[in-house]
């Protein structure tokens, strides 16, 4: 989240779309629900009508996977109807920007479009820069290149007709959604978004949000009270998560990962080091190398030094364009390229798309290690569906897990505030918290590398290791303390004393810190995520604003990129909902996006420091498919051509190549249904831990399938029968839930019936049903490789004989 | 004072958070459920569910409506149960005195499995359930425990969504009433539900049977013959037990 939950209260309109809020992120509604009494508009817009729509104004039912087609035709509405906030966009953003005259787009795809690599050259991007190399700038916005025009000329296709076509949603639907999120175009408005896996588990997931990001940014709704694009995240912990670098192309604090083409510290810094000559860019990310130095020395502690450039040649490195998530991870499984592994915290046998696969994958490992509370499909795949353990040579160790409630830690929550948690009781029996286990084998690791030779000791032998895992040791650590005694801007720091902010982060040694983000968390005084004091302000209280109540990375921000919520000279847009401004010549109320005076001292930083240009980016030449969002169908669609060009799919998306891999045909007929899939409320993701919780299980018990009454009537199913769904990859029993929350959509001149599943109900629960996933497709996004669980062509009939209910 | 519940189904949001808080905090075990075609699960009411969220939706001139309604007993001021009962097993349900919670008691058991037939029909909501092994009648208890103590019930306590208040019935009432207000324009039939005769005021969204068949009181149906036997023969009964 730019924002964070309680700011959700300030918003003159809330657009709820890739996310079912309600159901998947409950206590997110209570702010909604404060909104919409202050008399804010909530828009649902996804393909089920749920628990979110029905408190909602209105729900809009759409087709899964057009999220760009429907957003697109906003911002034409936006742009043709002059509704964008001009002062913001032209100060703020790269609307004014020249695009280079190598740019181009045409037929769906852009400039530099390698067909046999399936990757874009994207120099071809580039804006035209001046001798200074700052970017050439239009601020009449009359060039045809600049970056405003270019989104005239691109989005200009996203006709009200053409979207409402392709998306299934009415006319009178869309415009009903762009009226009222557009009127928050105005200065003293606020609209936000809400968004989730709805939104990012598409081969085009990334630039579903590059799209709304855009919106946000053309209404001068980023930075503000009310605004923003808020990823719903934090119930597992995803921030957090995230933060730490749980995938593998991120070091902490989204450093990113190392690549063999990089072989010193020097290559590192000089690739992924920023350089802008505009005084005006704070180009925050100048200082990646006193990050990453204090990272290393972090992890290396003393062995760490200048002259080995902190142990950096230690680190693993990837492949370039090299690709280690989970799709990946598991098809190389599939095909025997991989001995053993760990899975904690996850259930990839139920919740990895194309589960057959996934299942089968496992069974080639000698070992799998896994850390659970219950046995899962993970843990017991061997014993699953269709498995003769007597086949199948893995060795498989059940760690038994703490539950939460038995350990203590922090958890960073969607508004990236860290709040810690502390144990209620002891684990029971031998169950242990993961950092315990962790720490405890790689010391017996450590241990036998010590005892024994072994190939490339170093990586291992070489780390500030603890002897037992502390939390509270951790937090310490994450914050970061000096190495040795220093002075910086004048200022004594001793060696050992925590450091008071990333500010104070040096390439040199003097300071370890092993997540940049969190320095500022843990001072001398103490713990700040522990802190639950609601003092504030009056201006803070005016927006629900709580800067003594645990603390938010970065610096207790609460509010990213606040200093584009006042004018040049410090004065807020919106003087009614002030979350920043420079009184008396400093800043009050949020802890502002770094301390400069306003632009118009001359001595000001562009407000989105994180960019190199400083500059809020509508157009985004970094993104792998694409520097503007264009729709494409997904992976499998009921459509034989895309209505907006002739490439069908994202010509980027990753697609997984292997005998089980089959995709339907475009238009196939043996599959002419959209499934789309998704978790509820009264169970946690897979299900693994709320299966085992019998009165969450009471409330929903078993696989279900939600169906038009149309489709059911067509099929001759009616509510509560047993139905079987199939694609091209496997067979799924379910009970068919026939209801009026299922809407057929009017799409490309005919009807298209999409129905809906919950990916929670696995076998290893005695007839609950089993895993939904065998039907979706491992397909994903080219930035992520997220997994198109989304949308994906089936097909449904009665069942004869029911074998998993 | 009687103490009051307001439940504003216009806020309600369906998490069951106070379905599932009621059992834990009731210590009531899990009942087995099947998938049937509809989320509302138990299906209904049963000695081991206090609380149940119903689900209905409706298809209203091409705008679909989601109803959620927060069942449970309404601890009615004049409570026929209670009434009933008393004439079969005296203490079997009673009333405190301090906060109007109607409660049963384990006495309940000594209830004929047909005298709980005639209790259950007495009330104008469709609460009280037996257990059918123990004999024992049971429904809402308004957390008395807590109450007691000077806790929320466990339902109020649990929802997040501001749709459950508690409290004294005056404050409860008025709150219910600004409520009504606040809500006329979005929800153009929306009302509460018996307010003048229970402790549990509904805030209804649109017509009380589009929520829920027994959102608010229906009329006993007229006793059968046999049914008005029994009456007569009540005073009998009572002796032949003392």
């Amino acid at each position: 989240m730019t924002n964070h939950w309680t700011d959700i209260e300030n918003a003159n309109a809330i657009l709820i779309m890739g996310s079912n809020a309600a159901e998947h992120h409950p206590i997110s509604f209570k702010w909604v629900l404060k909104a919409k009494e202050k008399g804010a508009v909530v828009m649902h817009v996804d393909p089920k009508f749920s628990r979110t729509s029905a408190r909602s104004d209105f729900h809009v039912p759409l087709r899964s996977g057009t999220d760009i087609a429907f957003l697109g035709g906003m911002v034409k509405y936006i742009l043709d109807n002059d509704k964008f906030f001009h002062d913001y966009v032209v100060q703020y953003t790269n609307a004014a920007c020249i695009v280079g005259e190598k740019f181009s787009f045409s037929n769906g795809l852009f400039a530099g479009f390698d067909k046999k690599t399936r990757r874009y050259d994207r120099s071809l991007w580039a804006f035209e820069r001046d001798e200074n190399g700052l970017p050439r700038r239009d601020t009449s916005l009359k060039h045809k290149r600049c970056v405003l025009n270019l989104m005239r000329a691109h989005y200009g296709r996203y006709t009200l007709d053409r979207v409402s076509s392709t998306t299934g949603v009415s006319r009178e639907n869309l415009m009903r959604v762009y009226e009222a999120f557009a009127a928050t175009g105005a200065p003293d408005k606020a609209g936000t978004m809400m968004y989730a896996l709805g939104w990012t588990q598409h081969t085009v997931g990334v630039q579903n949000i590059r799209l709304a990001a855009i919106i946000q940014l053309l209404l001068g709704n980023i930075g503000v009270a009310g605004g923003g694009i808020n990823a719903l995240r934090g119930e597992p912990n995803v921030q957090g998560s995230t933060d730490h670098a749980l995938l593998y192309h991120i070091l902490p604090g989204y450093l990113p990962m190392v690549q063999a083409k990089w072989p010193t510290l020097a290559d590192y810094n000089k690739a992924n080091t920023p350089v802008s000559n505009d005084p005006q860019s704070a180009n925050w990310w100048q200082n990646r190398p006193k990050y990453m130095a204090s990272l290393l020395k972090s992890w290396f502690g003393d062995n760490a030094t200048e002259q080995n450039e902190f142990c950096y040649g230690l680190l693993p490195r990837l492949d370039e364009h090299g690709d280690y998530s989970l799709m990946y991870l598991f098809d190389r499984m599939y095909k025997g390229q991989i001995s053993g592994g760990f899975v904690f915290g996850t259930n990839p046998a139920q919740s990895a798309p194309n589960t057959h696969k996934t299942r089968r994958a496992l069974s080639n490992l000698d070992w799998l290690v896994v850390g659970e509370l219950h046995h899962t499909e993970t843990s017991d795949f061997w014993r699953g569906p269709g498995m003769n353990p007597s086949d199948i040579g893995t060795e498989v160790f059940l760690l038994p897990s703490a539950q939460r409630g038995e350990k203590e830690g922090s958890i960073t929550n969607s508004g990236r505030w860290l709040m810690w948690h502390y144990m209620a009781q002891q684990p029971i029996g031998e169950s242990r918290s993961l950092g315990a286990m962790v720490v405890d084998i790689m010391n017996a690791v450590r241990k036998l590398y010590r005892q024994e030779p072994g190939a490339f000791p170093e990586q291992l032998l070489m780390h500030d290791w603890p002897q037992a895992f502390d939390p509270d040791r951790i937090a310490k650590r994450n914050n970061g303390w000096f190495t040795r005694d220093v002075e910086i801007g004048g200022v004594a720091y001793k060696k050992g004393q925590q450091i008071p902010g990333f500010g104070n982060l040096q390439t040199d040694g003097s300071t370890a810190c092993s997540s940049w983000l969190q320095c500022g968390s843990y001072l001398d005084s103490g713990n700040l995520a522990k802190r639950r004091d609601l003092s504030q302000t009056p201006m803070q209280a005016n927006i629900g604003l709580f800067p003594n109540f645990a603390w938010a990375w970065p610096m207790n921000r609460r509010v990213l990129y606040n200093r584009a919520s006042v004018d040049a000279n410090g004065r807020p847009w919106n003087p009614a909902k002030p979350v920043i401004s420079w009184e008396d010549g400093k800043w009050v109320g949020d802890v502002p996006d770094g301390g400069w005076p306003p632009m118009a001292s001359g001595k000001g930083k562009l407000p989105f420091i994180m960019a190199a240009d400083g500059y809020g980016q509508l157009y985004g030449p970094g993104r792998l498919d694409g520097p503007l969002p264009e729709h494409y169908e997904p992976a499998e669609t009921p459509l034989a051509r895309n209505p907006f060009s002739g490439q069908l799919s994202n010509p980027c998306m990753k697609r997984m190549i292997s005998d089980a891999d089959p995709l339907a045909k475009p238009a196939d007929k043996r599959y002419p249904i959209v499934l789309t899939t998704y978790c509820l409320t009264e169970h946690w993701c897979g299900g693994g831990e709320t299966r085992n919780t019998p009165v969450l299980l009471e409330a929903e018990p078993q696989q279900y399938v939600e169906m038009s009454p149309e489709l059911a009537k067509e099929k001759g199913i009616a509510n509560g029968d047993v139905v079987v769904v199939e694609s091209a990859r496997g067979r799924v029993e379910a009970v068919a839930m026939v209801t009026v929350r299922m809407r057929p959509l009017p799409v490309e001149g005919r009807i298209i019936h999409e129905i809906g599943m919950p990916f929670c109900f696995g076998w290893t629960t005695p007839k609950c049903g089993d895993a939904v996933n065998r039907l979706t497709p491992a397909v994903g996004d080219p930035n992520t490789t997220i997994p198109e669980y989304k949308v994906s062509l089936v097909n449904i009939r009665k069942a004869d004989k029911v074998t998993e209910l | 004072m009687p103490k009051a519940f307001f439940i504003d189904t216009t806020r309600c949001t369906a998490c069951r958070g106070c379905q599932v808080a009621c059992k834990e905090w009731h210590n009531l075990p899990a009942v087995q459920t099947r998938q049937t075609g509809t989320h509302q699960n138990p299906p209904d009411l049963n000695p081991f569910n206090y609380k149940l969220v119903r689900f209905s939706e409706h298809l209203i001139d091409g705008v679909i409506r989601w109803y959620f309604f927060p069942d449970q007993c309404r601890h009615c001021f004049q409570p026929p149960c209670l009434f009933t009962a008393e004439d079969y097993v005296p203490g079997a349900i009673v009333q405190d005195e301090d906060t109007g919670a109607v409660l049963y008691t384990d006495l309940t058991r000594h209830l004929s499995a047909e005298e709980f037939e005639e209790v259950r029909h007495a009330c104008p909501y469709d609460i009280p359930r037996r257990d059918s092994g123990t004999g024992l009648v049971s429904k809402c208890d308004m957390c008395i425990d807590r109450v007691k103590n000077d806790k929320l019930p466990m339902c109020v306590n649990t929802c997040a969504m501001g749709a459950m208040h508690f409290g004294e019935y005056d404050d409860i009432r008025a709150l219910a009433e600004k409520r009504l207000e606040v809500v006329r324009g979005e929800f153009p039939n929306a009302s509460l539900a018996n307010p003048d005769d229970v402790a549990v005021v509904y805030l209804l969204a649109d017509e009380p049977e589009r929520l829920h068949q027994h959102a608010v009181a229906q009329a006993p149906a007229p006793m059968t013959r046999k049914q008005l036997l029994a009456r007569l023969a009540r005073p009998l009964n009572k002796a032949s037990r003392a």
